[in-house]
């Protein structure tokens, strides 16, 4: 690993300027990712910024909104009772990803910037648009069994020295993309913010970046806005063991219902897109219906049609559209 | 500017030390040149810890309730400083990847991966290792329960396996065999002792003694 220089800010504020000052350094937060990432070599920071005693750590409702700090534990919001009450498609999600170590380590704004676990990512010896830019991505002509099947643009077999067919890891992320999630962001310029679905970035372009965050800016907390979805959630993951594995692929699905019909709509899909992928057609979709397993098929193929496999991973194309199905389902409550 | 951390400033003697080191080395090679390859590699590696230029980092910590002060490099991980600098080699080194489990350990009551945090960022808090789990010679419940229920084979995940069992019981998430199953998952166990380990987690939750 490379030597870097070890730095404890105190303030959101200072942390900011150290960055500012130095642009090989890197915020680290629980470092379930970026340890890794730095003894692999992938990252090698010349500062590293401990931001993990910086007063993040809040989960609070206010007013019309549950606000969870950047370094709220993912053990912790997975248990906090507004986000059991309010919001429990997000404890669903968090639960389902990774295990007890590492949820009671990971913070909230580390999961929204965790790297690919594309292999292709973290092998120095193969070529990757997204560690190396211009060297080609190894997964499309390799194993790319666990890869995207939505592309979204000329990424995948057009330009081969930008195209990247790896999938964002997140379980969290695909849950609070459905939930319409704002991400509040802080840096020398002062405070922004963003939608989540505007937060990370399909791999179009620059495949090396995963997010539309500037450098030396701090994720310092998200915001979900009450809705009336808690009662008919659902997140369904399916992954190649029972347990602590990383999505084949995931549904989020949030409805709202009255009187035996579907009102308000939203879904999201993990492990299929290089960002948690918004399924924006269901809302139109479902919308005065009642809830039938016909009706939740349609709903499936009509945004199946739009996926595009690779050699290895046409299986997924059935399995997102059977895993729509049952998530729907188990959300309205039909068998 | 930084809280409560001394970043020892390069000191004065640094070149003096090299110039010792560089001279040290020499005459080694000089002595033993006719010496087997291996053997010269060893007598010349450096003896405190990782290589490399990055400033060293004082660091405080509890470690199974003994205050630990040390000044470290700060690429170690909490998993080597426990092991290679502490002695304390009941936690294993498995993946090195957080894959596996085998090096968890309690920070601050949680259970944690050591391999995936830099010791540097424990500054403060309260670790416990394998070893400050049983009183002495007394094992903990859980400890004696694996035993009786034959929970492991080769032994090598044990420690992370018990670290992990505790802090399952603890949390709360030990009421079924599926339950136990899935707060686990983040520990494998190559041999496959996973029923045994279950009936063990089970067993000494049931009892309800104080974990």
């Amino acid at each position: 690993m490379k030597p870097f220089q070890y730095l404890r800010p105190k303030t959101v504020a200072e942390a900011i300027s150290m960055a500012a000052d130095y642009p090989e350094a890197q915020y680290m937060a629980g470092g379930t990712n970026l340890v890794e990432l730095m003894k692999r070599g992938i990252a090698s920071p010349s500062k590293l910024i401990d931001i993990n005693h910086l007063p993040l750590k809040k989960i609070e409702h206010r007013y019309d909104r549950l606000r969870i700090g950047a370094l709220a534990l993912n053990s912790d919001v997975a248990k906090h009772k507004s986000v059991l009450s309010r919001q429990p498609l997000l404890a669903q999600a968090l639960l389902a990803g990774a295990s007890g170590q590492l949820r009671n380590m990971a913070t909230v704004g580390g999961n929204l910037l965790q790297r690919t676990r594309c292999s292709y990512f973290y092998d120095l010896a193969l070529p990757c648009n997204k560690r190396k830019p211009g060297s080609g991505c190894g997964a499309e002509a390799g194993i790319n069994r666990t890869h995207a099947i939505f592309f979204a643009g000329n990424g995948f077999g057009g330009n081969e020295k930008s195209s990247c067919i790896a999938v964002h890891p997140s379980d969290m992320c695909v849950a609070l993309t459905a939930l319409d999630t704002e991400v509040v962001i802080n840096g020398t310029g002062g405070e922004r913010r963003v939608l989540l679905k505007d937060f990370h970035r399909l791999s179009t372009l620059q495949p090396e970046l995963d997010t539309n965050l500037q450098p030396g800016e701090l994720v310092t907390a998200i915001e979900v806005t009450d809705n009336a979805f808690a009662q008919h959630s659902h997140y369904l993951k399916i992954r190649d063991r029972a347990s602590y594995a990383f999505a084949l692929v995931s549904v989020a699905a949030a409805l709202q219902m009255d009187g035996g019909r579907i009102w308000d709509a939203r879904m999201a899909l993990g492990g299929v897109a290089h960002k948690p992928w918004r399924y924006w057609a269901i809302d139109l979709m479902l919308r005065g219906q009642a809830p039938s397993e016909k009706l939740f098929r349609e709903v499936a193929e009509h945004e199946m049609q739009s996926a595009k496999a690779t050699a290895q991973n046409a299986f997924k194309i059935k399995l997102t559209s059977n895993a729509i199905v049952a998530a729907l389902k188990a959300a309205t409550g039909i068998s | 500017m930084t809280m409560d951390i001394d970043h020892d400033a390069t000191p004065p003697d640094a070149e003096n030390e090299d110039r010792r080191f560089f001279l040290k080395q020499s005459m080694l090679f000089a002595g033993l040149s006719m010496a087997p390859a291996d053997f010269l590699y060893a007598a010349v590696a450096p003896d405190d810890g990782p290589v490399g230029n990055a400033v060293k980092v004082k660091l405080s910590l509890t470690v199974n309730g003994k205050r630990k002060r040390i000044s470290i490099d700060p690429r170690m991980t909490l998993l080597d400083l426990l092991r290679e600098n502490l002695g304390l080699t009941g936690t294993k080194k498995g993946c090195d990847f957080g894959q596996c489990g085998a090096c968890t350990v309690h920070v601050d009551g949680r259970r944690t991966l050591s391999c995936l945090t830099f010791a540097v960022m424990q500054h403060g808090s309260k670790v416990t290792t394998i070893e400050g789990l049983s009183d002495g010679e007394k094992l903990h419940p859980l400890q004696e329960a694996f035993i009786k229920h034959d929970g492991f084979q080769c032994g090598y995940c044990t420690p992370g396996q018990v670290m992990s069992g505790v802090a399952c019981i603890r949390e709360g998430h030990a009421g079924s065999a599926a339950e136990v199953r899935e707060y686990m998952s983040g520990n494998l166990c190559r041999c496959g002792a996973y029923p045994n380990i279950v009936d063990a987690i089970l067993e000494v939750k049931k009892e309800g003694v104080k974990v």
